[in-house]
Parts: C-alpha cells; sequence; structure tokens
C-alpha cells in the first residue's frame, strides 16, 4: 500500500525537522520526505493544517493479557494505542501468570502478531513471580523479546535482589524500570498523604515512599551501572532526586504519566474511585514540579501507565478499590491541553517526551521520519478539540477521571509500520 | 428552614445555617423525653434501616429511639448476619435496602466515604453514623448541641480536642461544626496521631496537653483505640494516659466552670478518669440523651419538615 501524506506539518526531533513536508511511504517505509511530492496511484491524505510526527511510544502500560480478558486485551489495548496515537506500547509484566519466563514474553509476542493493532514491546519481570525473591532469567526473557525488566505494581523492597538484578541486567544491556514505592511506609494507604487524606479522612501514601525509594534505586544505579529508567515520578522530591543524579552522570531517566501533570489530589474529594491510582495523586507544588521536569528535561517521557479496572472493581469504598485509571486515549490530549497549549512544551519538546524519549530509554532503532525509516508516523491535529467520553473508547474498561472534559489536539491517523492503523472518522476533506 | 440536602454525610457540606436549624429543632425533640408517651406521629409510614457495618451500641440504639419516637418503621441489619457476609457488594446491599422500601437508610462503615456511595445509589436518605476516620455528624451536632445547652453558646469559646485525632471521625466532624460556628478549636495528641495539614481546617495544634488545656471552654476526650499501640503509633498505654490523660489535676487549668466531653464508650483511666468523667463538668451522659433528639430533628428535617410555618414538634 502506497500512502501520501500531503500538506503536513513535520516535527521531527530527531533529525531537526519542523516544516510543512509531503511524506510518501511505501512497502511501509518512508520513501520520500519533500517539500512537493506528487505521485500517482498513491492514497493520499490532506494533512493540511495538521502535524505529522514520529510515531507516538507509551511505555508504561498494562494490556492485562494473558489473566484478566475482562478489563483489557492485547487486541482492544492496542486498538486503544492507535486510536490514542500510539504506534508503540510496552506492557507490564504483572498479568497472571507474570511475564517472568520466556514463554510468557512469546505468548505476548505471538498474540500480538496474531491480534495487535500496534507494536508491542514486553517488558519481563525481575523477579519471579514479581514476589521480590529470586531474579528471573533476565537473559531469557532478552532473547524472547523483552524490552526492559520491572516488578511494576510491586516495588522491589530487597535492596540487595535490586542490586543484584541491576547488576545482572547490564549483561544484556536490559533498562530496569523501577516502580518506586516503600511499601511499609505506603502501607494502606489509599491516597496521597496530605491535607486532602486528612480531610477525607483516607489512609495517606506520603511523598516520602516514593523518594525513598528513588533514592535508593538512583544510589544502586550509581553502584551497578545500570540503565535505571523510574516509573511514574509523582512527587517534586523525586524530580529533584533525578535532577542531581542526572548531574552526577548516573545513568538514570524517567517518566511522568498525564494524571500527575493534570490532576491534585482535590480531585479525590467526592470519593469517585476514578481518581485512584498508585502512586496517588499529589499535590500543587508537586504537579508544579512534574510540570516544570516536563518541559526542562529532566522527566524524559510521558507515559499513561494505562490501568483497566472493571467497573465492579471500582464501584466499590474508595480504600477497596483497584489503584488505576486509562490512560491511552487521553494521554496525547492531555499534554497537548496542559503542557503545549499553555507553552510550558513545544511540539518538538512534545515528540520528545513522547516518541522519541520513550525509543531512546527502550533501545529502539528510531530514525524518525526519513527515507528507509519504517513508517512509524502520528498524524496530530492540535487545534481540535473534543469531549472526553468513556463510551467512545476502545478500551475494554471505562475507569478515567477525565469523563466530561473537553481536551484538545485530536489524532487523525496513525500509521504503524506504513499502514493505517487507526484514521479517524471523518477527518479527510473529500478531494 | 429545611436542609438543602438529601443526605446527612458529614458537616463539611452543611453550612452554619443548616447546623443552627438541627440544633434549634432539637430543642423541642428534647422535650419529648419528659412526656409519659415518647411518641410522635412525624414519620409515621416511613422506614428506616440502621446499616451498620461496625460494631456499635450507643449510635444504632440512639437512631433506633429517635426513629421509633417519630413513629417510623425501624430495622436494623447488622453485616455478620446479612449477604455482606457472603460477599454483596455495598451498592447491591443498598439497592436492595430500596427494594425494601427504606426512605432512610443509616450507615455505619468502617471506611471513609462508603455513605456517599450509598448516597449515590438510592434515592432514600442517607444518614452518615460514622464513616471510618472521615466524619460522624450527628455525634459532632450532640456535642454542639450540649454545649449550647449548657455553656449558652459556641461562637467565641476555645475547645480543646484531646487524643486520636488521626483515626478520630468524632474529631473531624467536630472541628467543621465548631469552626463554623466560631468557635476557636485546639487538637492536641501524640505526634504521631495528629494527621498532616490538620491545620489547614482552621484548627491550633499542639502536642503539650498543658497549652490545649489553658483557659479552654469545652474539652472533648475522645476514645483511644487500645490496639493503635501495636502499630507502633505511640509506646504504652502507660505514658498516653501519663502525657494526655485528662485528671482532676490537669483540669484546673481549663476555665473553672469548663465542659468535658466524651464520645463513649470511654477506657476510663487511660484518656480520662472515672473522677472527671462523673464530675459535674463532665456531661457524658447528658451527650447520650442529647443524641436521641439530635437525631431526631435530622431524620425530621431530613423527610422534609422544617419548612417555614411548620412546628416540629
Amino acid at each position: 500500500m502506497r500512502l501520501l501524506l500531503k500538506g503536513g506539518r513535520v516535527v521531527d526531533p530527531r533529525n531537526g525537522l519542523d516544516e510543512t513536508r509531503d511524506v510518501l511511504i511505501e512497502g511501509g517505509k518512508v520513501l520520500a520526505v519533500d517539500a512537493t511530492i506528487d505521485a500517482e496511484g498513491v492514497r493520499t491524505l490532506g494533512v493540511e493544517g495538521k502535524v505529522v510526527v514520529p510515531g507516538l511510544i507509551d511505555m508504561h502500560v498494562h494490556l492485562r493479557e494473558p489473566g484478566r480478558e475482562d478489563e483489557e486485551t492485547i487486541e482492544s489495548g492496542t486498538r486503544a494505542a492507535a486510536r490514542g496515537g500510539f504506534v508503540a506500547v510496552a506492557c507490564m509484566p504483572n498479568t497472571n501468570p507474570p511475564l517472568d519466563t520466556g514463554a510468557a514474553v512469546r505468548f505476548v509476542v505471538s498474540r500480538a502478531r496474531e491480534t495487535g493493532h500496534v507494536r508491542v514491546l514486553p517488558v519481563g519481570a525481575i523477579t519471579k513471580g514479581l514476589a521480590g525473591a529470586e531474579l528471573a532469567e533476565a537473559g531469557e526473557l532478552r532473547r524472547a523479546g523483552a524490552v526492559a525488566v520491572s516488578d511494576d505494581g510491586h516495588p522491589v523492597m530487597n535492596s540487595g535482589i535490586m542490586r543484584h538484578a541491576m547488576e545482572y541486567a547490564c549483561m544484556f544491556d536490559l533498562p530496569i524500570i523501577s516502580h518506586a514505592e516503600d511499601a511499609e511506609l505506603s502501607a494502606g494507604g489509599a491516597m496521597n498523604e496530605g491535607y486532602w487524606s486528612t480531610r477525607l479522612g483516607l489512609p495517606g501514601i506520603p511523598a516520602a515512599a516514593e523518594e525513598a525509594m528513588v533514592a535508593r534505586d538512583i544510589l544502586l544505579a550509581g553502584l551497578t551501572g545500570a540503565r535505571l529508567h523510574i516509573a511514574h515520578v509523582s512527587t517534586a522530591g523525586s524530580v529533584e532526586l533525578v535532577r542531581r543524579a542526572k548531574e552526577k552522570g548516573v545513568a538514570v531517566t524517567c517518566e511522568a504519566t498525564p494524571h500527575h501533570f493534570s490532576l491534585t489530589d482535590e480531585a479525590v474529594a467526592g470519593y469517585d474511585t476514578n481518581t485512584k491510582v498508585n502512586p496517588p495523586l499529589r499535590c500543587a507544588s508537586d504537579v508544579e514540579a512534574v510540570r516544570r521536569g516536563l518541559a526542562d528535561g529532566v522527566i524524559d517521557a510521558i507515559a499513561s501507565d494505562h490501568a483497566p479496572h472493571t467497573v465492579e472493581e471500582k464501584e466499590v469504598e474508595y480504600e477497596l478499590a483497584a489503584f488505576g485509571m486509562i490512560g491511552l486515549e487521553t494521554s496525547l490530549a492531555l499534554a497537548v491541553t496542559g503542557l503545549v497549549r499553555p507553552g510550558l512544551l513545544t511540539l518538538d519538546q512534545l515528540v520528545e517526551r513522547m516518541s522519541c524519549g520513550p525509543a531512546r530509554i527502550l533501545g529502539l532503532d528510531w530514525p524518525g521520519i526519513v527515507p528507509g525509516a519504517e513508517a512509524n508516523i502520528t498524524v496530530i491535529d492540535p487545534d481540535a478539540s473534543f469531549l472526553v467520553d468513556p463510551a467512545e473508547f476502545a478500551s475494554l474498561s471505562r475507569n478515567t477521571p477525565f469523563a466530561g472534559r473537553r481536551l484538545f489536539g485530536k489524532v487523525a491517523a496513525t500509521i504503524v509500520a506504513g499502514k493505517l492503523a487507526y484514521e479517524a472518522p471523518g477527518v479527510w476533506p473529500t478531494r | 428552614m429545611a436542609l438543602k440536602h438529601k443526605d446527612l454525610l458529614g458537616l463539611e457540606y452543611l453550612d452554619r445555617d443548616e447546623i443552627e436549624t438541627i440544633l434549634d429543632t432539637a430543642v423541642p425533640m428534647k422535650e419529648i423525653f419528659t412526656r409519659d408517651i415518647k411518641k410522635l406521629p412525624t414519620l409515621r409510614g416511613k422506614t428506616m434501616v440502621n446499616l451498620f457495618y461496625e460494631p456499635s451500641t450507643r449510635t444504632r440504639t440512639s437512631f433506633e429511639l429517635a426513629g421509633k419516637w417519630m413513629s417510623a418503621d425501624v430495622t436494623n441489619i447488622a453485616t455478620s448476619t446479612s449477604s455482606v457476609a457472603k460477599g454483596e457488594s455495598l451498592k447491591d446491599t443498598a439497592r436492595t435496602i430500596e427494594a425494601l422500601g427504606a426512605n432512610f437508610i443509616v450507615i455505619r462503615h468502617q471506611m471513609a466515604g462508603a455513605p456517599h456511595l450509598v448516597a449515590r445509589t438510592v434515592r432514600a436518605s442517607v444518614v452518615n453514623a460514622g464513616d471510618g476516620r472521615h466524619e460522624h455528624p450527628t455525634q459532632a451536632l450532640l456535642d454542639l448541641f450540649t454545649i449550647r445547652e449548657r455553656l449558652g453558646r459556641i461562637e467565641g469559646l476555645k475547645v480543646a480536642i484531646v487524643g486520636d485525632i488521626l483515626h478520630s471521625r468524632v474529631a473531624r466532624s467536630n472541628i467543621w461544626g465548631l469552626t463554623k460556628l466560631g468557635a476557636h478549636v485546639t487538637v492536641c495528641g501524640p505526634r504521631t496521631l495528629i494527621p498532616p495539614d490538620v491545620s489547614r481546617m482552621g484548627v491550633e495544634v499542639t502536642t503539650s496537653l498543658d497549652e490545649a488545656l489553658a483557659g479552654s471552654d469545652v474539652v472533648n476526650v475522645l476514645r483511644m483505640q487500645l490496639e493503635r499501640q501495636k502499630k507502633g503509633l505511640f509506646p504504652s498505654i502507660r505514658e498516653y494516659s501519663d502525657l494526655y490523660g485528662l485528671t482532676r489535676e490537669k483540669v484546673k487549668k481549663c476555665k473553672p466552670d469548663v465542659l468535658i466531653l466524651h464520645p463513649g464508650p470511654a477506657n476510663l483511666g487511660v484518656e480520662i478518669t472515672e473522677e472527671v468523667a462523673e464530675s459535674p463538668s463532665a456531661a457524658v451522659h447528658q451527650q447520650v440523651t442529647n443524641g436521641v433528639a439530635c437525631r431526631m430533628a435530622v431524620l425530621y428535617l431530613l423527610s422534609g419538615g422544617g419548612k417555614p410555618g411548620e412546628v416540629a414538634a
């Protein structure tokens, strides 16, 4: 299939490009990028007024397959990803069974090949059964296709095990993704500890529960030379710790979620369990620090931590509700609305945080929109707005705190290896 | 004036006028105690269900009597004997109770926000009888009523709340009610049992009992849950009692006509000595009586009573 994107603004920080360009795609690859391309027998999409960028990557999602196919499947989750503008997602290993063996990783790879709409990059477990006790076989996980290791959802509480995991991961050049949480400090908590937990009478999770582990893992990364990536940083203290570690030359990167730069813990008032997430929504000064960290690049990536849950797991008492919210279909728009439109991030930086940054952390070959490169492209209309309506989501789950919000930044098309994985209904002017 | 809400979920959600309306309405309700026949026809034909997920004698009985004296049909559900033990969700339980015809659901639950979930699910009026560490609005109402009865006013009074503030719904509801009615509130307890940023709720905070008591008009002593010691929140009952127990000596720091409240049940000899609890300064038993009157007022106002020109009782 040949595809011509005509008249769009190509924003590609990898290649220092921000110009109006036509992009011709053939055989899954970018064939040409030029001021004007005229080609016969090609499907032409008029993308005037839209932004054409290297395909977005969400490096932190939960696809729930195998084990909880009622919440999400690789098929539905990747359809949601395509709808959200993502050409690739890294899926976390806390499935049932967990991705702690080569066989489990191969299952995800093969299911993704059969049913996936976008590229799926499995993250293997750090420890067997995510139990934090014995190392999983990282070499085997790597061979099966894992791009990183993580016990996401569970902190590795034993510092000795974490040290060995880092040393061992170095042999395979696998980044370690740390879910930074001191489980003793966070025990029993349901929301951020602070004024709002006091007011609402909910048990709190202090910022120190996250920061203590961010600090520990930075020290261990310094000790071992491992590539450390901190998942979902949510506090001013965490951002500061990563900033100082980077200045010292420690190989550390980190990500932040759209909910952590968009909402404060005040959103919990009313006990809407869709606001229950781990790490929890923090206070205004933390949100501000995360936004600044994204702007100045201390935070390398925006990742959704897409965590689907059924209504039954959410429509219960706040303390009993499952942690997590979905994000694949709102992530880009929250970034455009909350970061780009207020002038915190340029489009260039947005693409850096949502495409090039994640690709670099995960060690992907990601040349951007240049001839010869695999055609992974997202077409965005940054000025178009929409009302968040969970009923329209491709995800099987509906647990978002953003329902009813008007957001800017619509996805017009998602192109994965040259194929249209998603095109917004009625988006192309007839010509 | 009537209440502007379908439910009573907390004093946080009421304005000063609404709180005062409830307190004013409770005054004639209390007169019923002096009558031979304790019965008003106010809620005839209405059904009230007490749904208690935590053990409670005092609050449950108080609500039960409040309903019965106003001629409501009252039934109690204790969760150990209900289908909750079979894993029924709170939402489903609430729908079932409504399908049985309940007009009022009085709920006590160990988790904050549980009454809110029920209130969103049903059309019946939901009354929070204590949710986790969040609120216990009718307890605070009876405390306010008792203060007003004994001291004649609330505005400008200096009130100390002493004990485990962190886990206390009584403390939170009292803070809302007292500050909205113009009292100066100080909370006092060991640092481990003071919740973060509580001063933003408009109160002073101190870990010194002497400081809290100095010149106070009212002292509200909270029950110390003895199991907190096991969680490492304080070293021993002995030390707690030594630092925060209200004794006759400590009471001397307060104003001479100080009023001492305790929501009960008290650990006599731990947070308060029996001597103080039974002294003329204390109103522990008066609080219990006033509780029924305040709950009658709440049920009456939630059922639509209290409109202009209507007589309460």
